[in-house]
């Protein structure tokens, strides 16, 4: 019974990363659309389980590589909402100081290594960072967050049989929506990803990505081959898109009842679902939207009321040895 | 003062390093058993063992994207991509993480690296052996570039770009693997950014790098036997590069040659050459002129190889016709 309710209560946390992730992400869209955030802005709706369900695995003290789709991957591993949101605005205090971007979003305090504009590189990145836990003698690991599109990528499979090869402890984490922007991954893909990470000798699973249960159980497996010394491993996590490649792209190319049917696939409401059954009660999981939406709302306000970054500035960490000319 | 050679200048460099301090390795294809396609890890793998002089499989994105990685995460990596011309296979690596990496994420991380990419021609090394990349790592903000021509100078500016928390384009020309001269194993790092002058003049300025420093000496030599001093300057490093040492000297000769083994066309002797124009044009006493490769890939052939390096002859050609011209006018 304490087991069902540590379990219960677990889940619920896990519940609140999801939907503040979420709404996050709708926010980002709406700050997008009035321009007070631009540029590339990649929504992790619908995905949240994934970044929730392998993050409530992973140490403070682990590191975590991302990809363009960062927002989950970087609430989810302990990084401040209200600075992400200055940082979408570009704002002087934004956690990149405003030099980042939706894109480029890192906090190195939490061990988030930094989301990535070019598909891919976050593996070989994670792969040195296990390179250097080893030399530094340290106890942490890495989770290489990566897309379906990377799987297609040379420098990925280089990352796998690096981490293999010398039985790295890094945790490569495939989120497979489907589409790489527009593409559909299943027409440009022979193989599936989990038969190329096994080519390689590497343990690796598929889990439904939108079932937040089945993707922490699974991490925590994983996990402890990685903990164990046993090398590294790949997670294949099935999910969906609800959005556009970015805010600016419409996702017309799918069928909408495509869309539809995942959308009823929410990890969300499958989630919430779960926790009723498990005797939550339904104010409680109200709440909790309540306080996500509460808390975005506030990173709204600050970001709009945070100011610009001076020009020095854009002059600041380019390099040590030799000017801007 | 112990002579010795290029390659091992940069061994004695490492391994002073590698022992001062135990975050420094060396990642890349062959650098264990074989030393180093140049012999530029001899003996390093005994002596500090394989997960600090660490032998990869043939993945170019991934020896520079780990190296970046391990950077980040509290080491000083140096990275060996053995020849420039591969060095491209990993260029995503540089240009978009390694030298972006600080300035994106706000000064939270340091990308502490050096990579290694032996450049220039060798005889009958051909098309895809032979370049000498270092102006389109220049053009990347984020990245200081070093290119030593002197056993000393691998020695010190080796240590100097270890000990940097910028990453650092190391070139080391292909040529110059086996020359040997005096080094101070003592001296302690190098500074990057500061020129030496070679040869002193007062009639003509030529600037140079890498392996063209000697023939710009030979060529220094004979035309002082004509009467024309020419100050030969070896940049060393072009990012940051000496340009106050430069300016005095060409203010000094009013005379500027450029003098560089990569091809003309955008090379870097073409942003200095522009330099010069834009701020001292009042004391130039002839155009500025310039010597690089010809922009064709370099043949295989002995005789056509021959036919585009750029020799001392060239270069006292070039430098007399600067000096007939401003007697002319």
């Amino acid at each position: 019974m304490a087991e069902t309710s540590n379990q219960v209560a677990r889940i619920f946390g896990m519940l609140r990363k999801m939907q503040v992730i979420r709404e996050f992400d709708l926010a980002a869209e709406r700050a997008w659309k009035d321009g007070r955030a631009y540029g590339s802005v990649h929504q992790y709706i619908g995905e949240e389980a994934i970044a929730v369900g392998v993050c409530a695995n992973l140490k403070a003290t682990d590191y975590l590589a991302s990809y363009h789709r960062g927002h989950g991957h970087s609430i989810a591993k302990g990084a401040d909402p209200v600075g992400m949101m200055k940082e979408l605005f570009g704002r002087a205090d934004g956690i990149c100081g405003g030099k980042g971007g939706s894109m480029h979003i890192a906090d190195f305090s939490v061990g988030m290594l930094g989301a990535n504009g070019v598909v891919g590189d976050g593996a070989p990145i994670a792969v040195g960072a296990a390179l250097a836990i080893r030399l530094r003698g340290e106890d942490r690991i890495v989770a290489a967050f990566i897309g379906d599109g990377a799987i297609n990528r040379g420098p990925l499979m280089e990352a796998l049989n690096w981490a293999q090869v010398y039985r790295l402890p890094v945790l490569f984490v495939c989120e497979d929506n489907a589409y790489a922007s527009s593409t559909r991954t299943s027409s440009v893909t022979a193989g599936s990803a989990v038969a190329r990470a096994r080519s390689f000798g590497m343990l690796a699973e598929t889990v439904d990505g939108n079932d937040v249960l089945a993707v922490d159980a699974l991490a925590g497996q994983l996990l402890g081959h990685i903990r164990a010394g046993d090398g590294a491993a790949f997670m294949h996590a099935s999910t969906y898109r609800w959005c556009g490649h970015t805010t600016r792209d419409t996702g017309h190319y799918r069928d909408p009842e495509e869309v539809e049917h995942f959308k009823g696939l929410d990890p969300i409401a499958r989630c919430i679902g779960w926790l009723r059954e498990h005797g939550l009660a339904q104010d409680e999981i109200d709440a909790v939207r309540s306080e996500a939406s509460a808390l975005i709302e506030e990173a709204m306000a600050a970001a709009t009321a945070a100011p610009d970054p001076t020009l020095d500035a854009a002059y600041a960490d380019v390099q040590d040895l030799g000017g801007a000319r | 003062m112990t002579e010795m050679s290029y390659a091992d200048a940069a061994v004695l460099a490492l391994r002073q390093e590698m022992t001062r301090d135990p975050m420094v390795w060396a990642l890349g294809e062959d650098l264990g058993p074989a030393g180093g396609v140049a012999g530029q890890y001899r003996g390093l793998q005994a002596e500090f063992g394989p997960r600090r002089i660490f032998d990869t499989p043939i993945s170019e994105s991934t020896i520079m994207g780990a190296g970046v990685g391990a950077a980040i995460a509290g080491t000083r990596p140096v990275v060996e991509l053995r020849y420039t011309d591969f060095a491209i296979c990993a260029a995503d690596e540089i240009v978009n993480q390694a030298a972006k990496i600080r300035y994106m994420f706000n000064g939270q991380a340091r990308v502490p690296l050096v990579i290694r990419q032996s450049i220039g021609a060798r005889r009958g090394f051909a098309a895809q052996h032979s370049q000498s990349l270092e102006a389109w790592w220049v053009h990347i903000p984020g990245l200081v570039v070093v290119a030593p021509s002197t056993p000393a100078d691998n020695h010190s500016l080796l240590k100097a770009s270890i000990r940097s928390d910028d990453p650092v384009v190391y070139l080391e020309h292909k040529e110059l693997w086996g020359i040997r001269a005096d080094v101070d194993p003592d001296a302690g790092a190098g500074e990057i950014g500061v020129a030496d002058i070679v040869e002193q003049g007062d009639d003509l300025t030529v600037v140079t790098w890498s392996n063209m420093r000697q023939v710009c000496v030979e060529a220094a030599r004979t035309l002082r036997q004509k009467d024309i001093g020419a100050e030969v300057i070896d940049l060393r490093t072009l990012w940051p590069w000496d340009r106050e040492c430069l300016l005095r000297s060409v203010r000094k000769t009013g005379r500027l040659l450029v003098v560089h083994e990569s091809v003309r066309v955008g090379g870097f002797g073409a942003e200095i050459a522009a330099e010069i124009g834009e701020f001292l044009w009042k004391d130039l006493r002839a155009p500025v002129r310039r010597l690089g490769l010809e922009r064709v890939p370099m043949p295989y052939s002995a005789p056509l190889e021959t036919h585009f390096r750029i020799t001392s002859a060239r270069v006292i050609e070039t430098a007399v016709e600067m000096i007939e011209y401003s007697s002319a006018v």
